[in-house]
């Protein structure tokens, strides 16, 4: 890991040790479980769409898979989470393997069309055939490990920033690593990267896969948290709002997926005071942030630390 | 090392290439000259698998590749440049060559997220190698610049390091010393000629600039509309007559005729 990477992962880890014991309310716990969730997604869609060049608007159909998946099979077969969360995965690296065969074949635009279709396809399954249609089901299982349940606001707020943790690790040392510096190569020039000899087509499905693995395991880890769920969260509309997030964190920065989830998901409820001009202001923020800070917030953040520590090597 | 048997490639109703044939030995530099649409480009981009011929055969060490993906071409050991510069300019010079270096190396998705030993040791000796090449294309003080922001005739260097970083035993060249100046073009053909004689690699250059071909290369072959016009050493190739009419026009045609892609 590199140096700036350490003294960020150093920060997460404090903040998320910090943050329940400085405030226990449930409320600011549960919007932080939901930006963890979220967050999850969209280091996914970073990591395909930022480093590799893969556009995809159809990370809620993974993300679906993974809480329909997970729920049906603890709800109705009584496999342990754990299992039916690592079971729902695999669905999802297969729906990945599909959706890379056309995808394989598109770039930009018309790969983002095509994605699109995919989450649409996933979308009217869930209204079709998912347990309750449109309307959804309940009773879905907590969350336990090895038997543990873990129902304490406090104790998933643990576990899902835990993970967060975890797969933070797993990313950014592919990215470093021979592997993401194959995929950034990808994003400059294919050409360039057959004659290198790199596999592109192995490697395009496989970054698809790791994508939507992340998204899986966020799906499996909301609907095991809400015990309730409906197509209604897995619509385009959330593969948009993960866009969002990774893109006004910073698209080629995996710390900009994490800080792009937590404001995307704390600013409504900052906004709430607004009252039914909500949505009209949280529509001028995100459009304002994303004249000015076009990079995304956290390559601006980069930018502004080393212009001071800039200054502070000058003066000495 | 390399035998190119018959090709002929066309596209639409023009046709590219006709019937070329020619060898190259291992450890020569071939160049491979010609005036604009010659079908030099076209040839390299069959040789490296990007396009298939419609006739013909490419051998290399024997072997039949020309049904090959480029992909499998270049783990073969055929690695190239391009005439339009094809670098990752996203990301840094060292990272270029780094990439460069893939085909030789193993650690895998899961084993590189999980930060293995063996992937860090790995990554320690791609990092050293690819310090190493940077050296020996003389642009380690660029090591850590963005490879789009290096001025032309470095970025075309670069290329040729990341060619190398894959160990290649052929390497092939398209107009590596377009839109360099004199100074950089000198400094290009040393560079091609250090490769040859301390690495031995075999080197095939499609060239324009007639000083840079005549002074590295042990033998042209010349093509004019898609066929091969001469064959034969620098000093040969400049006195056939065949060669003097493709690029200066025949006289009783074109009176004082020039052409100015020489």
């Amino acid at each position: 890991m590199k140096k700036g990477d350490s003294a960020a992962f150093f920060v997460l880890i404090f903040l998320i040790i910090l943050l329940p014991l400085l405030s226990g309310s449930t409320y600011t716990l549960t919007v932080g479980i939901f930006s963890g969730i979220n967050a999850l997604v969209a280091m996914g869609l970073c990591i395909l769409m930022g480093y590799a060049g893969q556009v995809s608007l159809g990370q809620a159909g993974f993300y679906g898979i993974g809480a329909y998946v997970s729920s049906i099979l603890s709800l109705h077969i009584g496999l342990p989470i754990v299992i039916s969360t690592i079971f729902a995965m695999i669905v999802a690296a297969i729906a990945a393997v599909i959706l890379s065969v056309p995808a394989l074949r598109l770039k930009g635009h018309y790969l983002a069309v095509a994605t699109l279709g995919f989450g649409e396809i996933i979308y009217i399954i869930l209204n079709e055939w998912g347990p309750g249609g449109p309307s959804g089901f309940g009773d879905i299982p907590h969350f336990s490990l090895f038997g543990y349940p873990v129902d304490s606001t406090a104790g998933y707020f643990y576990l899902i920033w835990g993970l967060v943790a975890a797969v933070m690790f797993f990313s950014i040392n592919l990215i470093h690593s021979r592997t993401g510096r194959a995929l950034r190569a990808i994003h400059d020039s294919e050409l360039a990267c057959n004659a290198m000899g790199l596999n592109v087509v192995a490697l395009k499905i496989k970054v698809f896969i790791l994508s939507a693995v992340y998204a899986s395991l966020a799906g499996s880890l909301y609907a095991h948290y809400v015990t309730f769920i409906s197509p209604s969260s897995f619509s385009l509309f959330y593969s948009i709002l993960v866009l969002m997030m990774v893109i006004v964190g910073g698209m080629r920065n995996l710390w900009g997926a994490i800080i792009g989830a937590v404001v995307i998901t704390v600013l409504p409820e900052l906004l709430r005071r607004f009252e039914e001009l909500d949505v009209l202001v949280y529509g001028l923020i995100l459009t304002l942030s994303l004249m000015f800070f076009r990079k995304g917030l956290v390559p601006i953040l980069i930018e502004k630390i080393k212009k001071v520590r800039g200054f502070a090597v000058a003066k000495h | 090392m390399l035998s190119i048997k018959e090709i002929s490639k066309s596209f639409g109703g023009l046709t590219a290439l006709r019937q070329i044939s020619f060898d190259v030995k291992k450890g020569d530099i071939k160049a491979l000259i010609g005036p604009n649409g010659a079908g030099k480009t076209t040839l390299l981009n069959i040789v490296s698998g990007i396009y298939q011929p419609d006739k013909g055969e490419v051998f290399f060490f024997g072997e039949r590749i020309v049904h090959l993906s480029p992909t499998k071409i270049a783990r073969k050991g055929i690695s190239r440049t391009f005439q339009h510069v094809e670098l990752f300019g996203n990301m840094t010079v060292i990272e270029n060559i780094m990439v460069g270096r893939h085909v030789k190396t193993k650690s895998g998705f899961f084993s590189s997220g999980l930060k293995l030993p063996s992937v860090m040791k790995e990554e320690r000796e791609i990092q050293r190698k690819s310090e190493e090449i940077l050296e020996y294309i003389s642009l380690g003080h660029r090591k850590d610049e963005f490879a789009s922001n290096l001025p032309i005739g470095e970025q075309r260097i670069l290329e040729i390091g990341r060619a190398l970083a894959t160990e290649p035993q052929l390497v092939l060249l398209d107009e590596p010393a377009a839109g360099l100046n004199i100074r950089e073009t000198r400094d290009l053909g040393e560079i091609i000629k250090k490769i040859r004689e301390k690495l031995q690699i075999t080197i095939v250059l499609v060239e324009h600039d007639m000083d840079l071909v005549m002074r590295i290369s042990d033998s042209v072959t010349v093509l004019n509309f898609g066929e091969v016009i001469a064959d034969g050493t620098p000093l040969e190739v400049q006195k056939n007559p065949e060669v003097i009419v493709a690029y200066l026009g025949d006289e009783e045609e074109i009176p004082g005729g020039y052409n100015a892609h020489t």
